[in-house]
C-alpha cells in the first residue's frame, strides 16, 4: 500500500501487476495485444482456467490456447468495504465457454450487484510496460 | 490398516495468552510443548516423533526439534493451513500404529501481534508479517502456478470466504440471522472462558448490525486475531495406559484437499469436510448422530455451516436452520460446539485454530471443560478443520475422538 503514488482519493482499487512464470507468459504477452485467452485440451476437449499445460480434468499435457469472448455470469462477489481505501469487489465469473475466473468487478453498482448478472471483460491498467489484467464489467 | 483405537491423546495443553510481545515465538512453541508434556505426566525424553506446520519458525520440523533437544524417530511437517494440526494428529496415529514411533508431539504457536515489540531496529530489517488483504504479487517472477492469475484481486479470508457464503445464501437461502447464531453460540461458551478474547454474550442482532467487512460477513462473522499457541501428544495404547490421565483414544481420520479445480462446475457451498468426513466416520463405525460434541474450525460463521453439513450433522443446505436458535449451544442445543468459545471468541493463535479444537475436544472427553460448558457423559467427540482459504483451495482434517 505505501507503495501506491496518490494525490486524489482514489475511486478504483489500484491492481498490481501480476507475476509470471514460463508457463504463463504467452498470456500475458498476448493480454498486451489485447486478447484474452484461456487453455483447452486437444485429448478431451475441456477448456480450463487457470492456464496450465497439464489438463486438470484428463492430465494431458496437449493442451493449446485458445482466445476466449471475454463474456459470462457472475458466479459470486463479495465486496471488501474495510481495511482498503476503496471499496472493490472481488468475484469468480463463469465465461460463457465453461470455465470460472477469479476476477474484480468494475465499472459497476456494487449495491445492486447480483450473481447471475451478466459482464464482460474490461482489461484494466497495471501501469505502464506492465500486462493489464482481466476485470470484468456489467455488460 | 485401521487407525482405531491403535493411539491415544495423552496430553493437551493450551497457552493462556492471547498477546505475547516478551517471548520468541519459539518460545512459546516450547512452552506449549511443556505444557503437554507435563499434562501427560511425560518427560521430553519420551517424545520420538514431532510434527508441526509452516508456524514453527525455522526449516520444517528441524528446527524447533534441536531447540528442543528431542531426539526423533520421526518428523513431519505437512502444511495445511490452520487445519495442520488435525492432519497431524492422523498422522501421527498412522505412525504410532505402523510402530514408527511411540509418544508424538504436535506444537503451533505465532505472534502475529506481539512479533515486533521490543526488537527496536531489527523489528524494520529482514521479514515481516503482513495483515489484511494481501497487495498483490507486484510483478516479478513466481512460480506457484495460480499466483499471477489470482494475486492481483486483493483477495483476502474475508471476501474469499464471503464469496462462499453469497453464493450459499443465493442457492439455499441461508441468512445473515442464521450465521449469526453461530457467533451467539460461540459467545455464550467464551464467557466462562477466562482467556476468552471475547467475553460479552452477543445477540443475533448485535452481529447482523456489525460493520460490513466482506459482503455478506460482519465483523462479527469473523474471528479473532491473537497471539498464542498450543500442543498434543498423542501415544501408543500401551504408553497411555501407564499414565493417570483419562484415557481419549483416537478413532477415525480424514482428510482432502479442495481447490476450484480447473474452474468447471466450480462449487463453493461445500468444503473439503464432504470427502475428509465419510472416510474419518468409517473407520470409526459410528455417524454424526453418536457425537455428543464437536469443535469446527470457526474462522467465519459460514466456515461453520458448511463444514456441519458437510460433515453429515444436517443435509446440504440446511445448516442455516440447524445452527439457529441456540442449537449449537451446550446446556440447550443439539450439538454444543466450540465450548471454549472457538476463534470467533476466544483465540485464533496466528490464524491457526486446529490445535485448539483438538484441545477442547479433549477437555470435554475427560470432563475437564468448564462446568458451565461440559456435555455431560461425553463419550465421542470431533474435532474438524479447514485450512488456508475456502473461497481458493484449503485443506480439510477431521479426526474422531472416544472417551474409553
Amino acid at each position: 500500500m505505501s507503495d501506491v503514488q496518490e494525490t486524489a482519493a482514489p475511486t478504483t482499487r489500484r491492481i498490481p501487476a501480476p507475476s509470471q512464470n514460463l508457463e504463463s507468459k504467452p498470456f500475458w504477452d498476448a493480454a498486451k495485444e489485447g486478447k484474452f485467452l484461456i487453455k483447452r485440451c486437444n485429448a478431451c476437449g475441456e477448456p480450463h482456467w487457470y492456464p496450465r499445460t497439464m489438463c486438470p480434468f484428463c492430465h494431458s499435457t496437449d493442451t493449446a490456447w485458445m482466445e476466449s469472448k471475454g463474456e459470462g455470469v457472475i458466479y459470486t462477489f463479495s465486496v471488501m468495504r474495510r481495511n482498503t481505501p476503496v471499496p472493490y469487489a472481488i468475484s469468480y465469473v463463469t465465461l460463457d465457454e465453461g470455465p470460472a475466473v477469479l476476477t474484480n468487478i468494475i465499472d459497476a453498482d456494487f449495491d445492486t450487484l447480483k450473481i447471475g448478472d451478466r459482464v464482460k471483460l474490461k482489461w484494466s491498467s497495471t501501469g505502464e510496460g506492465n500486462p493489464p489484467v482481466f476485470t470484468f464489467a456489467p455488460a | 490398516m485401521s487407525i482405531k483405537g491403535k493411539a491415544y491423546v495423552v496430553g493437551a495443553w493450551e497457552h493462556p495468552l492471547r498477546d505475547i510481545p516478551h517471548l520468541s515465538t519459539a518460545q512459546v512453541h516450547a512452552e506449549c510443548a511443556a505444557g503437554a508434556v507435563a499434562d501427560a505426566g511425560l518427560s521430553f525424553d519420551d517424545i520420538d516423533a514431532y510434527f508441526c506446520a509452516g508456524d514453527a519458525p525455522g526449516f520444517g520440523a528441524l528446527s524447533m526439534a534441536d531447540y528442543m533437544g528431542l531426539k526423533l524417530k520421526h518428523t513431519d511437517s505437512t502444511e495445511t493451513g490452520g487445519s495442520s494440526y488435525i492432519v497431524h494428529a492422523g498422522h501421527a496415529a498412522e505412525a504410532i500404529a505402523a510402530g514408527k514411533c511411540k509418544v508424538a508431539l504436535i506444537t503451533l504457536a505465532g505472534r502475529p501481534n506481539g512479533s515486533r515489540t521490543g526488537l527496536g531496529d531489527a523489528a524494520t530489517h529482514g521479514e515481516r508479517f503482513r495483515m489484511g488483504p494481501p497487495g498483490g504479487s507486484g510483478g516479478g517472477i513466481n512460480e506457484q502456478p495460480e499466483a499471477g492469475f489470482e494475486n492481483i484481486w486483493g483477495g483476502s479470508t474475508h471476501n474469499t470466504y464471503g464469496m462462499c457464503a453469497m453464493r450459499h445464501m443465493y442457492e439455499y437461502g441461508t441468512t445473515s440471522e442464521q450465521l449469526a447464531w453461530i457467533k451467539v453460540a460461540a459467545s455464550h461458551h467464551a464467557q466462562w472462558n477466562e482467556h476468552a478474547m471475547l467475553r460479552d454474550v452477543v445477540t443475533v442482532e448485535d452481529v447482523v448490525n456489525s460493520p460490513m467487512i466482506a459482503d455478506p460477513l460482519h465483523r462479527m462473522d469473523c474471528c479473532v486475531v491473537s497471539d498464542g499457541g498450543g500442543a498434543v501428544i498423542l501415544a501408543a495404547p500401551e504408553v497411555a495406559k501407564s499414565l493417570k490421565r483419562p484415557l481419549v483414544k483416537v478413532i477415525g481420520h480424514g482428510e482432502a484437499p479442495k481447490g476450484p479445480g480447473g474452474g468447471r462446475n466450480l462449487d463453493l457451498t461445500f468444503s473439503g469436510a464432504a470427502w475428509s468426513g465419510p472416510p474419518a466416520w468409517a473407520e470409526a463405525g459410528i455417524t454424526p448422530a453418536d457425537i455428543k460434541y464437536a469443535s469446527i474450525y470457526d474462522s467465519f460463521t459460514i466456515t461453520v455451516l458448511m463444514q456441519l453439513e458437510d460433515l453429515g450433522f444436517c443435509k446440504k443446505g440446511e445448516g442455516g436452520k440447524f445452527v439457529a436458535d441456540g442449537n449449537l449451544i451446550s446446556g440447550v442445543g443439539k450439538l454444543p460446539f466450540n465450548t471454549d468459545g472457538g476463534g470467533l471468541c476466544n483465540n485464533h493463535p496466528t490464524n491457526r485454530g486446529g490445535i485448539t479444537k483438538i484441545i477442547e475436544a479433549v477437555r470435554q472427553l475427560r470432563g475437564e471443560a468448564h462446568p458451565k460448558v461440559q456435555v455431560p457423559s461425553c463419550d465421542l467427540a470431533i474435532a474438524h478443520g479447514t485450512g488456508g482459504s475456502l473461497g481458493t483451495r484449503h485443506g480439510a482434517g477431521t479426526l474422531i475422538m472416544e472417551r474409553e
